[in-house]
């Protein structure tokens, strides 16, 4: 036994400290609590990775059986094999790095108990989620990260916007856990088992499903559960207002980890997707159209937050696209390196905003290179690897999926390049409007502590280096597949379009900053479109929140609930409360009342069982 | 005839925890006297070594099941769990009444303790005799010491009015199920539980079947009084509202569990030939149980009269498990008992506390605001609250589910829909208290609530963690239950 249940019981022993006794407790003795959950996790992931050795085969803990009844039997079971083992090594190692970071982005804040203690139970419930060995104990983990990122987006709940904005992941994700029960129910009804080692040994000889088939049906379900997690199209409107929280939970929750819990799980899933191939061409087209439309909204933003946002969502699309061409291996790698730069971006961001007393509007910025150096240079380091500039690690991974598109679609490939052009354009926009220039804010700005400026350095060297970890050679064996052949035309061809968004980019916002306006005055139209995000939000709020809301306000509330379930209520209790009242007049308080209750009891008892007796 | 009267070492084995709480209740009563005042504390730790023991004990006589003493007693899985359950009820009965005591009359006493291991003694019997009259002096023991400890505080007006209404109407109703087996025993001409089931098989029934039916209705008065059934439940709520809040806990979760374990053996044995015709007595016992008890409890301002409807109703609802009468219903007969004695225990420990000295404070309003003054405890209350609701993650939402599926594989289709009812009904005046709780402010008058001590803070603390426990893995417990099920018979 390697003990896994320890890895998320760690943290949640710190969710517990901090959450009973924080408010009484010093700083000090909170950050103990918070930072030493985290790392005991991570140091006990790398204690049972080193046991467990090459894990050709998965490794499985059973537990005890937790429900049983009928045909459902599911056992709380934790796993680890290659692709939970990647995904360990990122939520609990960029997991350390952001806990340490906030320490001191956090410092002036109240709550800070609070914050921590949400922090140390989103990672329990990360952990639990990566390590569950069947779909039941992951949507556990799914449904308490969610509850986790709501809590922290609306971390500062005296914002109105911060509590919308909780609210909105809330119901856009409970529209995701919707489709994500019901591909469990079918998948209970189908295989007769949630565990995911017995699904997949079922499913194994049965037919690909080259017609839509239940199969394919449980892995479109298990797709909208997907979308919603990961903010993909449609349902990926609550990120980019996520960002309401505090920039480490932008950091941790909705770029490194939460997030990709859709790719995660889709990946977990991959016996069952390759049955279905055509619900992977919808994973492809979803990840595509998904990247293509957050970038070309991530050109125009304004809030450096949100820019990051968008891009977050561009680049889920491209996991999601590497996922869906059957190179869940480059996926799953890209997890790891976004994870890596865009942790940085963010983490960076946050020490720009700290440094700025709070400032996240770009107009505002400029000519910070020299006064927040640390953080310029680190931002730096990952903004080339997100721009996929060789040989740094967005370049490792996101070549990988291109390479696999264009062996599955070559359009795809061509779609995926012109993004990642848009890619290191908006990035290197938000890089020069931030560090070049002049400034043009008001604030003194100050260089972060080195509790900030530490985890940026670390990461900085991941984002750089971290290409060099073969993380397609080690899952490569878990999913099979044949594997696109290296050409080096098509690199070059992204790697070029990567240097041309990011000289434009020089272009319009160094050289001739006057340039960018004058663009966007041209494009008139199409620009107003693109810098309102397509109007997707208002179009949402147009067919379906308005006319939900209207219709729930005019049927269920003033009809339904009003008058039809208020009347039954209120008649309901009024009759409950003669009934009670009645009964109270058996309960005089006179011993001889009572003795009388029990003869009547007695008498009317032995006359009915007297009457069943004869009856024969 | 048994050929010898020397009893064996399993017959000892088997009886070996009466024995040791018998033997040292006795001890206890007779060094009493002797502890001076300072000292009368340890007889609480007396008390818990006591019945620790008894609880090894038994543990250890499950592992050689069988009867002894020429069948008048029987060691299987289903007296053992009663035996854990019924013991587990006295440590923590103990363990809240450790201060109690000192609180309301200034100085611990010893009797007290030795009544709570009699009072065990008598319920251990309950749930392992397989003889009729063994049965009845098992209930007899349980009885008597309870009759006195409602009546502890003999200075006090409502404790004597408890202790007496408990006493008479107790005493009426034991009458009548005495009565039964006399019946019994002039019909099948034993009291052994074996030999009757088989005298009615063999031919009793046919004979005199009506007569059957009618002891059998006897008998069930006194169960009913005991189980507090309607309409013999009138003395619940004077009784529990009357007696020192422990002592109600003790009365309301282990007499209770008691009283069940012995109408289940019965039923389950001697007396499932007759199940059929008794279903549709039982059937109509359980739902007016229920609907007395929840909407009597609707109009309670004082919240130990509200428990003791509200322990009318969960009555009911297992009355439903019983109603059954098949052996998923026994097991969770078994587990709902299990989630009901943890929850019970809990919610008086905390009413306990409240209440303050001369239980000052135990209407609903003397709750108001308690998130505030003691945000622990009530949040404790809460998870008792939440589990005699039903409310998942709590033991009381397995136990309601596990007696409907009973009911339900048992096609008691409209007894289910009638229960549920019932249930959501029974939300109300729960929620009540926790809206009390949480959005009131507290009352002017209201001081702080006194310190808890280490044993009261125990007792709290493990119902919690046993309500919580089997709410989230509630397979062991339901699978020992399933099992000790299928020996009843």
């Amino acid at each position: 036994m390697h003990q896994l249940w320890l890895i998320p019981a760690f943290p949640l022993i710190g969710f517990l400290i901090n959450g009973i006794a924080g408010r009484r407790m010093s700083k000090t003795a909170v950050n103990v609590a918070a930072i030493g959950s985290v790392l005991l996790s991570f140091l006990w992931v790398l204690k049972v990775l080193a046991g467990l050795g090459s894990l050709e085969d998965a490794y499985i803990e059973r537990y005890f059986t937790w429900i049983q009844s009928g045909i459902v039997d599911v056992s709380f079971d934790f796993a680890v094999d290659r692709l939970s083992a990647v995904m360990l090594l990122v939520v609990t190692g960029i997991g350390l790095l952001i806990h340490i970071y906030a320490t001191g982005y956090m410092s002036h804040e109240g709550g800070y108990y609070r914050f921590f203690a949400y922090m140390n139970l989103f990672m329990f419930f990360m952990l639990t989620l990566v390590l569950a060995a069947n779909f039941l104990v992951l949507f556990v983990g799914w449904e308490g990260v969610g509850l986790c990122s709501y809590l922290l987006i609306g971390f500062y709940f005296h914002k109105k916007s911060a509590g919308d904005a909780g609210k909105k992941a809330f119901v856009v994700n409970r529209i995701g856990d919707f489709g994500f029960s019901l591909a469990m129910f079918l998948i209970l009804v189908t295989f007769g088992s949630l565990d995911f080692a017995r699904v997949f040994e079922k499913v194994g000889p049965m037919a690909v499903e080259h017609q839509a088939g239940v199969i394919t049906l449980i892995c479109l379900l298990l797709l909208v559960g997907a979308t919603g997690k990961s903010a993909q199209l449609p349902l990926y409107v609550w990120l980019p207002d996520a960002m309401e929280g505090p920039t480490p939970v932008s950091a941790l929750i909705h770029a490194a980890t939460m997030v990709t819990a859709g790719v995660y799980m889709v990946a977990r899933s991959a016996p069952l997707f390759n049955h279905a191939p055509i619900a992977l061409e919808v994973v492809a087209i979803v990840g595509l159209l998904t990247a293509v439309m957050a970038a070309t909204i991530g050109l125009t933003q304004y809030d450096i937050k949100k820019v990051f946002a968008y891009s977050t969502v561009s680049q889920l699309g491209y996991m999601f696209l590497g996922l869906g061409v059957g190179a869940y291996d480059a996926g799953i790698f890209h997890v790891m390196t976004h994870a890596f730069f865009k942790a940085l971006l963010f983490l960076g961001a946050g020490s720009v905003i700290h440094a700025l007393a709070g400032e996240q509007d770009l107009r505002m910025m400029g000519g910070l290179r020299k006064k927040i150096p640390v953080t310029f240079l680190t931002l730096f380091c990952a903004a080339i690897a997100i721009a996929g500039v060789p040989p740094f690690s967005g370049f490792m991974s996101k070549d990988a999926i291109l390479l696999a598109a264009h062996h599955h679609h070559p359009w795809m490939y061509w779609v995926g390049v012109v993004t990642a052009g848009m890619t290191a354009f908006y990035v290197f926009r938000a890089i020069f409007m931030c560090f070049f220039g002049t400034y043009r804010g008001t604030a003194h700005p100050h260089e972060s502590p080195l509790s900030m400026t530490g985890p940026l350095a670390v990461l900085a060297l991941l984002s750089l280096g971290g290409g060099y970890l073969d993380v397609p050679h080690y899952l490569a064996p878990m999913f099979g597949g044949e594997h696109a052949p290296h050409e080096t035309s098509l690199v070059v061809i992204s790697v070029l379009a990567g240097a041309a968004g990011i000289l434009l980019a020089l272009l319009f916002y160094v050289i001739k900053p006057g340039l960018a306006d004058a663009l966007s005055r041209l494009a008139g139209k199409l620009y107003t479109l693109i810098y309102n995000k397509y109007f997707v939000d208002e179009l949402y709020d147009a067919v379906i929140v308005h006319p939900t809301r209207d219709g729930s306000r005019a049927l269920l509330w003033k009809g339904f609930d009003l008058g039809i379930i208020d009347g039954v209520v209120n008649g309901a209790g009024s009759l409950a409360r003669t009934i009670g009242g009645g009964l109270r007049h058996m309960q005089s308080g006179y011993i001889r009342r009572y003795a009388a209750w029990v003869v009547v009891g007695a008498i009317v008892l032995l006359a009915a069982a007297a009457g069943m007796g004869g009856a024969r | 005839m048994p050929t010898s009267f020397i009893p064996t070492a399993a017959d000892l084995l088997r009886l070996s925890p009466d024995i040791v709480l018998t033997a040292g209740g006795a001890l206890m009563m007779v060094i009493e006297p002797l502890t001076g005042a300072a000292r009368k504390a340890r007889m609480a730790a007396i008390a818990v070594l006591l019945i620790a023991a008894a609880m090894a004990l038994s543990v250890m006589a499950y592992s050689d099941p069988g009867t002894s003493f020429s069948g008048m007693l029987v060691v299987d899985g289903f007296s053992t769990f009663f035996r854990i359950l019924v013991y587990g009820c006295g440590l923590l009965t103990v363990l809240m009444s450790v201060d109690y005591f000192k609180r309301e009359r200034g100085s611990e006493s010893g009797e007290y303790y030795a009544l709570i291991v009699f009072s065990l003694v008598g319920q251990s019997l309950m749930a392992s005799a397989n003889e009729l009259v063994l049965l009845f002096i098992g209930l007899e023991i349980s009885s008597i010491a309870g009759y006195i400890m409602a009546g502890y505080l003999r200075d006090d007006k409502r404790n004597n009015e408890s202790a007496l209404k408990y006493f008479l109407l107790g005493s009426f109703a034991t009458a009548f199920m005495l009565y039964g087996v006399a019946w019994i025993y002039g019909l099948t001409g034993s009291t052994n539980l074996d030999t009757v089931r088989r005298a009615i098989l063999g031919g009793a029934m046919e004979q005199s079947g009506q007569m059957l039916m009618i002891a059998t209705a006897l008998m069930f008065v006194g169960f009913a009084f005991k189980i507090s059934a309607a309409p013999f439940h009138v003395w619940a709520p004077d009784v529990y509202q009357g007696a020192p809040a422990p002592v109600a806990a003790f009365l309301s979760a282990g007499a209770k569990a008691a009283a069940f374990a012995m109408l289940v053996r019965v039923a389950a044995s001697a007396f499932f030939p007759l199940s059929a015709k008794w279903e549709m007595l039982l059937w109509a016992t359980a739902l007016a149980t229920m609907i007395v008890g929840n909407f009597a409890a609707l109009r309670q301002s004082n919240i130990k009269r509200m428990l003791a409807y509200s322990s009318v109703a969960h009555a009911g609802y297992i009355l439903v498990a019983v109603t059954a009468h098949s052996e998923v219903g026994i097991a969770a007969v078994m587990f709902y008992l299990a989630s009901y004695v943890l929850m019970t225990i809990g919610v008086f420990a905390v009413v306990t506390l409240v209440a303050s000295k001369g239980e000052r404070f135990v209407e609903i309003d003397d709750f108001s605001g308690l998130v505030q003054r003691q945000p622990m405890l009530a949040i404790a209350l809460t998870i008792f609250l939440f589990s005699l609701i039903g409310i998942p993650l709590t033991g009381g939402f397995f136990a309601k589910f596990y007696v409907f599926k009973a009911a339900l594989d048992s096609n008691l289709t409209w007894l289910t829909i009638l229960g549920l009812l019932n249930s959501a009904a029974a939300a109300f005046y729960y929620l009540r208290v926790l809206v009390v709780m949480y959005m009131k402010p507290a009352a002017e008058g209201a001081g702080p609530v006194d310190p808890a001590g280490i044993g009261i803070k125990a007792a709290i603390v493990a119902s919690a963690v046993g309500t919580l426990y089997l709410g989230v893995y509630p397979s062991a417990v339901l699978d020992f239950a399933g099992k000790a099920a299928q020996l009843v018979k």
